[in-house]
């Protein structure tokens, strides 16, 4: 056990508990919370797999961008109290025990079938450096990256499509500032 | 990479660009030319198939391998363009008629089909999940495009929460496989295995999540709840697009990925292939006597003929058997494009403003008073019970054939018996249309007439050469990278 | 790692810390003389010598005043959003390089706390969760006012931090380097406000929105809000808050200092003084910038709210953007 697995084991349950704060609150902007919390965490585990920038950018990106919006969103929509879902009760126990099914499942799977994964080489120290992920994302992945920004376009266009649409006929905005 | 690299992946390049070109351009069109929108989207649908179809017999790898584009490749993209072509058609008018006309729906579809194309094109697991985004998102959004209604809106709402739900099955798939072979690429992904003395357990869940993933997008039972109420809610011409290009484009990722990265697990994978393709024939069959509303009806249909298709990769780690399955299912999604698209020009002709004339009994005495949509609807009915002398007997034919070849003589046997089961709901549109008294009212639509009639034609008339139309299929196989 | 470095560690940042709560203080002090004296006042003068025990009485007065906790509000975060609000204001200079390096006891200190060969955006990730107190405060207080406020800053913090993004890309594609101190040295020859002189107007606009500063206070507009998200806010709380502010000040006013102005190099050589020559030119300029930023909350009125978002994201926005292709097109042309 060297401190670095001490730290990622640690860092694990912190993960996990996060995540199931967020799926167990009944508030939702303690849910938001906790899963701002757990992005940060995993942040951590990556600078631990030393890859800095992945670990900043997932930072900066999700935990401060698009967690804020959750949080603005539930905010100005009051929607901070989750309603009891009465008409699901008995699925949630269904869901439950399935879930736990397939957990003990997974676990007994890994834990039992010995090897995990293929062999991996160390990795080069200058792996997760910004020169290293830039000059990977332009070449190599150059295609998955173009394609990604495909995606963003769709999903701006769909977004101004479904929420402005068309002009609607009587705006009171609009005629105050007349 | 290299200009070659880009030049290989030409047809989505062209066809995603001149998305966003139409997208532009729309905003210059004044009003009264909008129809010049639609024209600019066939154009480049039809570019597109061609540049595709120059590629055919000439398979090629590009992006150190990432993307393949081969005659597989190239059938399925026929389909997904030629589907575009009959959502544009089917549009075209019905839009305007139902008062959502706006430019982004041409935008988005070609969107979406550069996203399917990529899909089948795809051999890299990072590929497979970004095409499945580009595909669904626009779809997601086609499927809200009615934002008056609030049918839609569930429909888009629906569709969007559990795709995204998917989205993260394959995910999860993808990351567990990226971590016990630490290769994205597929058959780098299949070589890591096959070092190794047994199956890695990460790697196992990992192609089980991909499963369920997948066949959220083909819609197989158990992950099919979605369907029905986005198929009735989503506008009916993008319903017709979505039916055929996302259940192909889940079947080209199935194939693609299984064949390619997961040979090492056939032997317990076709079990479970097994279950979903049999219980997706049964529940999809079965539960469609039910339905009294026909965009229903039909969903439940196309979740029958996702289980239909999934026969083909039952025997998916059978070499001997492999080539002819795939095959017979191209042979069988071309079939089931030209019914399916011909069955939702006719919904679309009956369709009335808000909703109405989508319901079983609004089709009475439409054999009578219309007698071509009439017998064009009965060919598409004959064709999904997979009666002869239609495509869908051939398509059925072939693939229980390669079922029996493959030895799954039970799955075989279910495939038919369910198909004697659909014979009930799908005749009972027929003789709706020509026992009962009514006088429906069609809209006076050329295109709609048209793409019914072509299909119609289409499918009884190929029916007549099934083996050259194979024969193609089975030259696109085998080219297969 | 050596015991030694790890003592070096822990005293540069507590260093920094009392540093930057001290420097709170005397900005405080500053910002109300210079308002003062511009607006024909003579500000606070009683306390001490040029009233230099200010801050301490005012420090004094916070500590000793009743801290209230509005009965509906949601106490676990109304106690915990101004500590998220202060802790990203004290550890987001961590970055930023002071010197090259000084010799104390015999022993060789670098002038900076952090070397990260990702710094600039470890700056914009600090900036990105800073908007959390404020908007946790707001929400909590279960006020109105407080929750428009809180929201306000979420939406205007969110609008600016894009732009101020890609400002800060200029000097990192000029320098070739994500890494502070690459930066600072890249400027050895010309500051990057000469040739970043878009990318250095739409950061020093940007920063002020980032900080809630004048014309952009819009989070704390008096006349609309009443003070905003920390409207309810008592005591040590609303001393947080208001030293969250005064930090984000010099902070912002450090870091563009080190990335447009040169940083620690010029006026004097960076190794003079023994080395302490760096830090005295980065005070030098922080000083300046801060003095700016008092200036433009004495002679610029307010924005209206929806205006500012339309600067944000229809003027600045894609300025910055644009800033970012042609300075890339630019060196990738001239081989920079």
């Amino acid at each position: 056990m060297t401190p670095v697995m001490v730290v990622f084991g640690l860092l694990g349950v912190v993960v996990i508990l996060t995540a199931l704060g967020m799926l167990l609150s009944r508030n939702a902007i303690y849910s938001a919370l906790f899963l701002v919390l757990n992005f940060a965490t995993v942040a951590v585990l990556y600078i631990i797999l030393g890859a800095p920038f992945i670990s900043l950018v997932q930072i900066t990106v999700y935990a401060g961008s698009i967690m804020v919006m959750f949080l603005f969103v539930i905010m100005l929509l009051g929607a901070e109290r989750l309603p009891g879902s009465d008409r699901l009760r008995r699925q949630r126990w269904i869901a439950a025990i399935l879930g736990l099914v397939f957990v003990a499942q997974v676990i007994l799977f890994i834990f039992f079938r010995g090897q995990l994964t293929a062999p991996v080489g160390t990795p080069p120290a200058t792996l997760g450096s910004p020169q290293a992920v830039g000059t990977t994302l332009f070449t190599t992945y150059a295609l998955p990256f173009e394609v990604t920004g495909a995606i963003l376009v769709v999903a701006t266009v769909g977004a101004i499509l479904l929420t402005r649409g068309a002009a609607l006929p009587y705006s009171p905005i609009r005629k105050e500032e007349k | 990479m290299t200009a070659m690299d880009w030049l290989v992946i030409l047809p989505v390049l062209v066809l995603s660009g001149w998305a966003l070109t139409v997208l532009l351009v729309d905003l210059w069109i004044p009003a009264k030319y909008k129809f010049i929108t639609p024209l600019l989207t066939v154009l480049g649908l039809v570019v597109t198939l061609g540049l595709s179809l120059s590629k055919f017999g000439n398979p090629q790898s590009a992006f150190n391998g990432m993307v393949v584009v081969d005659g597989f490749a190239i059938f399925l993209d026929f389909i997904f363009l030629v589907s575009g072509l009959g959502a544009v058609a089917l549009a075209y008018r019905y839009l305007r008629r139902m008062g959502i006309e706006r430019c982004e729906y041409y935008s988005l579809l070609m969107f979406s089909i550069s996203g399917m194309m990529l899909m089948t094109y795809a051999n890299d697991l990072i590929m497979v999940f970004l095409a499945l985004e580009l595909l669904s998102i626009p779809l997601y959004v086609l499927a809200g495009f009615v934002r008056m209604e609030v049918r839609s809106e569930e429909a888009a709402l629906k569709y969007f929460l559990l795709g995204a739900f998917s989205s993260g099955f394959v995910l999860y798939g993808i990351g567990l496989i990226f971590g016990a072979t630490s290769h994205t690429e597929l058959p780098a992904v299949a070589a890591a295995v096959g070092k190794s003395s047994a199956n890695l357990p990460m790697f196992i869940v990992g192609a089980a999540l991909l499963l369920v993933g997948f066949g959220f997008k083909q819609a197989a039972v158990p992950f099919h709840m979605w369907s029905p109420d986005v198929y009735q809610g989503a506008p009916s011409s993008v319903t017709a697009f979505m039916s055929i290009g996302a259940k192909a484009a889940g079947f080209a990722a199935l194939m693609r990925v299984f064949v390619a990265a997961f040979p090492s697990l056939s032997a317990d994978m076709s079990w479970v292939l097994w279950a979903l393709s049999a219980l997706t024939m049964i529940a999809g069959n079965v539960i469609a006597i039910a339905q009294t509303n026909i965009k229903r009806l039909l969903a439940y249909s196309s979740i029958a003929q996702t289980g239909y298709l999934l026969m083909a990769f039952v025997p998916y780690g059978n070499n001997q058997v492999l080539g002819d399955t795939v095959a017979a299912m191209l042979f069988y999604l071309l079939a089931y494009m030209l019914t399916t698209l011909g069955a939702w020009a006719v919904i679309i002709a009956v369709e009335k403003n808000g909703g109405e004339g989508l319901e079983l009994k609004d089709y009475a005495g439409l054999g009578r008073r219309h007698p071509l949509l009439g017998a064009a609807m009965t060919i598409f009915m004959v064709s999904l019970i997979g009666v002869p002398p239609t495509l869908g007997f051939w398509g059925k034919f072939y693939l229980f054939r390669t079922a029996l070849e493959g030895g799954f003589v039970w799955l075989a046997l279910i495939g038919l018996l369910t198909s004697l089961v659909s014979a009930y709901y799908y005749l009972r549109v027929v003789v709706i249309m020509y026992m009962q008294a009514g006088e429906p009212e069609t809209a006076d639509d050329l295109w709609l007439r048209l793409v019914a009639l072509t299909c119609a034609a289409a499918v009884v008339l190929l029916a007549f050469m099934p083996g050259s139309v194979l024969s193609l299929a089975v030259r696109a196989v085998l080219q297969i990278l | 790692m050596e015991v030694s470095l790890w003592i070096e560690w822990v005293i540069k940042s507590l260093f920094i810390i009392l540093l930057l709560t001290g420097g709170f203080a005397y900005t405080t002090l500053y910002e109300r003389r210079v308002l003062a004296r511009m607006q024909v006042r003579i500000g606070p003068n009683r306390a001490g010598p040029f009233g230099l025990l200010q801050p301490v009485a005012d420090g004094i007065k916070l500590i000793f005043k009743e801290e209230l906790i509005p009965e509906k509000a949601d106490k676990l975060i109304f106690i915990l959003a101004p500590v998220i609000t202060v802790i990203p204001a004290l550890i987001i200079t961590a970055v930023v390089p002071w010197g090259e390096s000084v010799w104390v006891f015999g022993r060789e200190i670098k002038l900076y706390l952090a070397d990260l060969d990702v710094g600039v955006l470890y700056l914009m990730a600090v900036t990105s969760i800073s908007v959390y107190g404020i908007t946790l405060a707001g929400w909590s207080s279960n006020n109105k006012y407080a929750t428009l406020g809180g929201l306000r800053a979420t939406a205007q913090m969110i609008s600016y931090e894009l732009a101020m993004g890609f400002a800060m890309l200029g000097p990192v594609l000029m320098a070739g380097s994500m890494r502070m101190i690459d930066i600072v040295n890249a400027q050895r020859s010309m500051w990057f406000i000469l040739p970043q002189a878009i990318a250095f107007l739409i950061y020093l606009a940007t920063s002020l929105a980032e900080i809630n500063r004048a014309p952009f206070d819009m989070p704390e507009a008096e006349q609309e809000l009443t003070a905003g998200y920390h409207t309810e806010y008592s005591g040590m709380k609303f001393a947080l808050f208001f030293m969250a502010e005064y930090i984000k000040m010099i902070a912002i006013s450090m870091i563009g200092s080190s990335l447009f102005l040169g940083g620690y190099h010029w006026p004097l050589p960076a190794h003079w003084l023994g080395g302490f020559a760096g830090p005295i030119n980065l005070f030098g300029k922080t000083v300046i910038w801060m003095f700016f930023i008092i200036w433009v909350r004495a002679t610029l009125p307010r924005i209206r709210y929806d205006k500012l978002m339309q600067l944000g994201w229809k003027v600045l926005f894609p300025l910055a953007l644009l800033n970012v292709a042609v300075t890339a097109a630019v060196i990738v042309l001239v081989g920079g």
